[in-house]
Formats: structure tokens, C-alpha cells, sequence
């Protein structure tokens, strides 16, 4: 296997048909200027303030807080909306009903929306005296304003993330091996359960990681939802912000490195686990 | 009787696929449904499996109606065109799907079920593969995977949609031969749908002839083959040929020379004789028959293969011996007759 093994010969040309150096070199070039340069800045800017200065704008309770109200509640968002896109994309592929392609199209919407103007949308509606706000009064929940308001916006963001990346994959799947499932005698739960799920576990993963790593990032949607009271509601990338209108440079490169941190180790193990699928039931 | 289709219709989208079908298998019989495609077999395999409802009919197996039963409680093994196995399970664990879907209480216990996948994957000769996903078979191997996957759930009758469709030429004749002898040692009530007519002519005990979703005749492979109940019949089973004849007093006349009809006699009148490429007498020069030349003669094969144009308008290709095939040369000019013909 010595010989053989592809990651000692990951500089072959792979094709006889040639541009592979110009493709890579350009490839390179583009990273580099493009997310290489600007993440090592951010890499480098916070040690300005010495090893104990970065530690101390880290571990100050409002930023601990913030990021933890940023992660935390991406991935509360992006686990609901794996749920309920993945029923989406089900109802989207397989089922045909009126207004269907108006449906469709209406899951992209969030993708095209001034995040901000979604902000604003969702605060009138969720604040007390909105219509959601109302509903939800009676109850004791304050749903604008609170780590909910956060969740809510980063769900709407998140949601197109996930049913355009099952989408595909469920078109893909053909409904025979269903088929083929109820004439061995499983009943519906069991196929959906032990065919259907595992056929769509790596798109599933890629649409949480991209909702998620979208919900990390989000800002203009939430501020206005969130209410922004520190160590309450209000998410790290707000705090950097402020941090910036103090002019505190390095502080605020601290709280993004530590974002990038995070975010990167998250989505290596996601892309770690996917690949771990895919290598079991390789597709043809 | 196993099964019995009694009388099915079913349209989609106002385009009728099966029309008034009835047919019968008995235990452990090999029945091909036989036809081209757009025939509605696949329809009718379906139907049976359960996979589709009938607009009318029934289907009753051991005198049980099946169309009330859904299609998981048929226990009828399906074996798909393209195998429609589950891709993120390996072949083992393909063919113990259906032993593990059973409800707890009469699940076999996990020995039981390895016990039976090891059989399962010698019977379809892949000892030793059952770690292997799909992806990592042939055509040939994924095909009998799924056989044996089918064959897990101990069904009473089992079904295969174009067994060999998706293979080579080679390996469809040696799993040709395997299922036949499979079908042997199981005694397994088989149906099998097909468009390939030398494959139902060799496997079947019994063919069906579907056209356009109606069944054109049923009976053995020889009494279909022989004993055609029409033209498409004749036809579909093998190459034929045909040319327009006069029908007087039980003899078809083509061109000044009577030929014997074999089958049923028609009304005098004119009619169109069919027989097949080897039926032909060809003498040099004029006479009564088809006046001709010839186009080409083909040497390379166990017969020889002579093109002829008739002076009438027309082509035909006739399969000849080839100590007859030898005498002739393109632009000869010859006279062909038909031995016998069929005319319906």
C-alpha cells in the first residue's frame, strides 16, 4: 500500500489532459488573497495586547456570554431547522399540490432579503404587541427582546440552508429502494428510519453545518429582534462591533479569532463525520 | 392454482395499460410475462407485488384475496430491474433487511439471521462477499443480491422485473441457466417479466404474451412457438417474414405457386402469408414463386444469410444452408418459394 497510497502522491497530474498546475496555482492565488490574508490579519491583530490581554478580553463575562449566546443558539436554530427542512424538501420533491412552485420559490426568500429588513419584519411581529407577540403574551413568553427572539432569526436565515442542500439528494433517491423496503415487509417508520434517512445523512449534516456557520454569522437580522442587552441577548458579532466603535482594535479581533476558532473546529468535525458516511455506502 | 389474475384493467392518466388480463400460475411454476415494452407487464408485476391497485379484477393466491392484504404483509419477493438495493448497507445486511423488519415477536434471533444471510450468500455464490456494499459489486453479483435478499423473507411466490436487463450478453447467459437451476432446488412459484423472447422460450415453463395490456396467448414455450395464435405472436417469437398471398381452397398461392398452410385454414380471399427467414426453397432462373436477385450472401455463421430483392418491390432475407447459399452470387437472378406458411 506504500506505493500506492494517494496521499503520497497528492502532486501527480491526475489527467493527461493537462491544467492541473494552472488550475491549482490559480486556485492558490485566489485563497490566499481572498480568506488566507484576511484571516491571518485577524490571526495576528489581537496579540497586540500580550498573551494575558487576549485572555482578558476573552474570559470578561460579557464576552464568554456573547458567545455563548452566538453558538448556542446557531445551533439550537440549525437543529430545528434540519427538522422541519427536511420535511420541507419532502413535501417539495415528493408530493404535487397547488402552489407548489410559489412554495419553492419562497424558501430562497431569506436568501435574497436584506437581513436587516428581516430583522425589522420579525421584531414587529414578535415584539408584545405584534402578532405573534400577542399569541404568545398569554403564555408568559417574551419571544422579542430574549435569547428566543435570537433563535427565531437565526431559524428564518438558516432555513433555505438546509432544504436546498436535501433537495437534490432526495430527488436523487430512488423511491424503488422504498419500494423494494415495503416488500420486505418493513413497515413505513422502519424504512423511513433504516433507507431513507441514512441515504440523506450527509446532506443533512451539509445543510445544518452551512445553517449553522451562517447562523454564527449573522448579525442585521438579530440586533433588532435581540434587544441587545448584554450578557442577555446580545451575540458576539454585535460585540465586536461595539467593540470597534471603541476603537478597541484588538479586542475586537480577539472576540473573531475566537469565533473563527470555534467555527473551524466545528465544521472539521462535521466534514470529519460526513466523510466517515460517505466513505461507508459510497454512492456509484 | 398459486396465483390467479382474474380480469385486471388498470389506465393511468387515461391510457389504459392492462386490459381485462386473466392468468394463472401453478405451484411452483416458472411463468414469464413476455412482451414489448409498453406491453404492461412490469404494470402487472407490480399489481401483484402491490405496488400498484387495479381500476378492476382480482388477484387471489391459494385462493386469498391479495389485493386486501398491503404489500407488506404479501410476502411476495421482488426483485427490481435496476435491484433497488440500500446502498449505505452492505450485501449482508441487504439480505437481512426483511428478517429484521419482522415485529419482535417473530423476528429470528441474531444468530438465526446471520445463519441464514451465510446460506442466502452461498446459494447466490457470494461466500465471502457480504462485507462488500454495492458499490463495490458487479451487475452480475448486485442482481443476485438482490435475488437473495427477495429470497430472505422466504416468500411464496417470487417476482423478477427484466432479471437480466441490465447485464451483459455473457453473464446473462450464465445467470439464465443458474436461475433455471435455482428455480430447481427452490420449487419457488416464479414469475418473471421479460421482452427478451429466447430468454422466456428457454426459462419459462409456461410464457404470457402481452400486447398492449392485453394477453395475446398463453401455454408452454413450444406450444407458443409452434402453435402461434396470431401474427404479433408469431412475430414477437422470432424473425419473420411476410408478402401478400391469395387464399384458394386451403392453399395460399403466391405468385403462380401454392404453398400448404400449416394452422388454422382462413376463408379464400387475399391474406398475408408470414414464415419464418429459413423457410424458403431458392432455385436458379424462372418459375412459379417470387421472382428475385440477389442482393448479398453472407458465409460467416452456422447458416448463411441471403439478401434478395423481389422484382415486385420489396426485400427479403432468408436464412438458407450453406451448401444451397454457396451456388448463389449477388445479381443472380432466382425464384423463392416458401415451404409453408402461416397466414391469420
Amino acid at each position: 500500500m506504500t506505493a500506492a497510497n494517494p496521499r503520497l502522491r497528492r502532486f501527480v497530474e491526475p489527467s493527461a489532459l493537462g491544467g492541473f498546475w494552472p488550475a491549482l496555482g490559480f486556485t492558490l492565488c485566489y485563497l490566499s488573497f481572498f480568506v488566507l490574508l484576511p484571516l491571518a490579519a485577524l490571526a495576528l491583530r489581537p496579540w497586540e495586547l500580550g498573551a494575558s490581554g487576549v485572555w482578558r478580553v476573552l474570559s470578561a463575562p460579557r464576552t464568554v456570554s456573547a458567545l455563548e449566546l452566538s453558538f448556542g443558539s446557531a445551533f439550537i436554530a440549525a437543529c430545528i431547522n434540519i427538522v422541519f427542512g427536511t420535511i420541507a424538501a419532502w413535501s417539495l420533491v415528493r408530493y404535487e399540490f397547488p402552489g407548489k412552485r410559489i412554495l419553492d420559490a419562497l424558501v430562497d426568500l431569506p436568501f435574497a432579503l436584506p437581513t436587516a429588513v428581516v430583522g425589522i419584519a420579525l421584531t414587529a411581529i414578535y415584539a408584545p404587541h405584534g402578532i405573534m407577540g400577542e399569541l404568545l403574551t398569554p403564555f408568559g413568553i417574551r419571544a422579542a427582546y430574549t435569547p428566543m427572539g435570537v433563535i427565531i432569526a437565526l431559524i428564518f436565515v438558516g432555513f433555505p440552508f438546509v432544504v436546498r442542500s436535501i433537495q437534490p439528494v432526495l430527488e436523487d433517491l430512488d423511491p424503488e429502494v422504498e419500494e423494494a423496503a415495503a416488500t420486505l415487509g418493513a413497515a413505513r417508520w422502519r424504512t423511513l428510519t433504516h433507507v431513507v434517512f441514512p441515504a440523506i445523512t450527509p446532506a443533512i449534516l451539509t445543510g445544518f453545518a452551512l445553517a449553522f456557520a451562517r447562523a454564527v454569522g449573522e448579525y442585521g437580522s438579530v440586533i433588532f429582534i435581540a434587544g441587545n442587552i448584554p450578557q442577555i441577548s446580545e451575540i458576539a458579532p454585535l460585540l465586536i462591533v461595539i467593540r470597534l466603535d471603541e476603537f478597541d482594535y484588538a479586542g475586537a479581533a480577539a472576540i473573531g479569532m475566537a469565533m473563527l476558532s470555534i467555527s473551524f473546529v466545528l465544521l472539521f468535525v462535521l466534514n470529519a463525520l460526513q466523510a466517515g458516511i460517505l466513505r461507508r455506502g459510497a454512492p456509484h | 392454482m398459486a396465483l390467479k389474475i382474474e380480469n385486471i384493467s388498470k389506465t393511468f392518466d387515461a391510457t389504459p395499460v392492462l386490459r381485462d388480463i386473466s392468468l394463472f400460475t401453478e405451484d411452483g411454476e416458472f411463468l414469464a410475462l413476455l412482451g414489448p415494452s409498453g406491453s404492461g407487464k412490469t404494470t402487472l408485476l407490480r399489481i401483484i407485488a402491490g405496488l400498484e391497485q387495479p381500476d378492476a379484477g382480482a388477484v387471489r393466491f391459494r385462493d386469498k384475496d391479495l389485493l386486501a392484504k398491503p404489500v407488506r404483509e404479501r410476502r411476495i419477493g421482488l426483485v427490481f430491474q435496476h435491484y433497488a438495493l440500500f446502498r449505505h448497507m452492505t450485501a449482508a445486511q441487504n439480505i437481512a433487511f426483511g428478517m429484521n423488519a419482522k415485529p419482535r415477536k417473530l423476528r429470528p434471533s441474531r444468530r438465526e439471521i446471520r445463519d441464514k444471510v451465510a446460506e442466502l450468500l452461498s446459494l447466490v455464490q457470494l461466500d465471502g462477499l457480504g462485507g462488500r456494499y454495492p458499490s463495490q459489486l458487479s451487475g452480475g453479483q448486485r442482481q443476485r443480491v438482490a435475488l437473495a435478499r427477495a429470497l430472505a423473507i422466504e416468500p411464496d411466490l417470487l417476482l423478477l422485473d427484466e432479471p437480466f436487463g441490465a447485464l451483459d450478453a455473457k453473464v446473462r447467459r450464465e445467470l439464465r441457466r443458474w436461475l433455471r437451476d435455482l428455480h430447481e432446488r427452490t420449487g419457488l412459484t416464479t414469475i418473471f417479466v421479460t421482452h427478451d423472447q429466447e430468454e422466456a422460450l428457454e426459462l419459462a415453463d409456461r410464457v404470457a404474451l402481452l400486447r398492449e395490456g392485453a394477453l395475446e396467448q398463453m401455454g408452454t414455450p413450444e406450444e407458443v412457438y409452434h402453435e402461434p395464435a396470431s401474427a404479433f405472436v408469431f412475430d414477437f417469437l422470432g424473425d419473420s417474414v411476410s408478402f401478400p398471398c391469395e387464399i384458394k381452397g386451403g392453399v395460399a398461392v403466391i405468385a403462380g405457386a401454392g404453398v400448404p398452410i400449416i394452422g388454422p385454414h382462413p376463408n379464400d380471399g387475399a391474406a398475408t402469408a408470414y414464415t419464418r427467414p429459413n423457410g424458403f426453397d431458392v432455385s436458379p432462373g424462372d418459375g412459379p414463386g417470387l421472382a428475385a436477385r440477389v442482393r448479398s450472401v453472407l458465409l460467416a455463421g452456422p447458416d448463411a444469410r441471403v439478401d434478395c430483392v423481389l422484382d415486385g418491390g420489396g426485400a427479403i432475407e432468408m436464412r438458407l444452408p450453406l451448401d444451397v447459399a454457396r451456388k448463389l452470387a449477388p445479381r443472380d437472378r432466382v425464384t423463392v418459394t416458401p415451404r409453408t406458411v402461416r397466414v391469420w
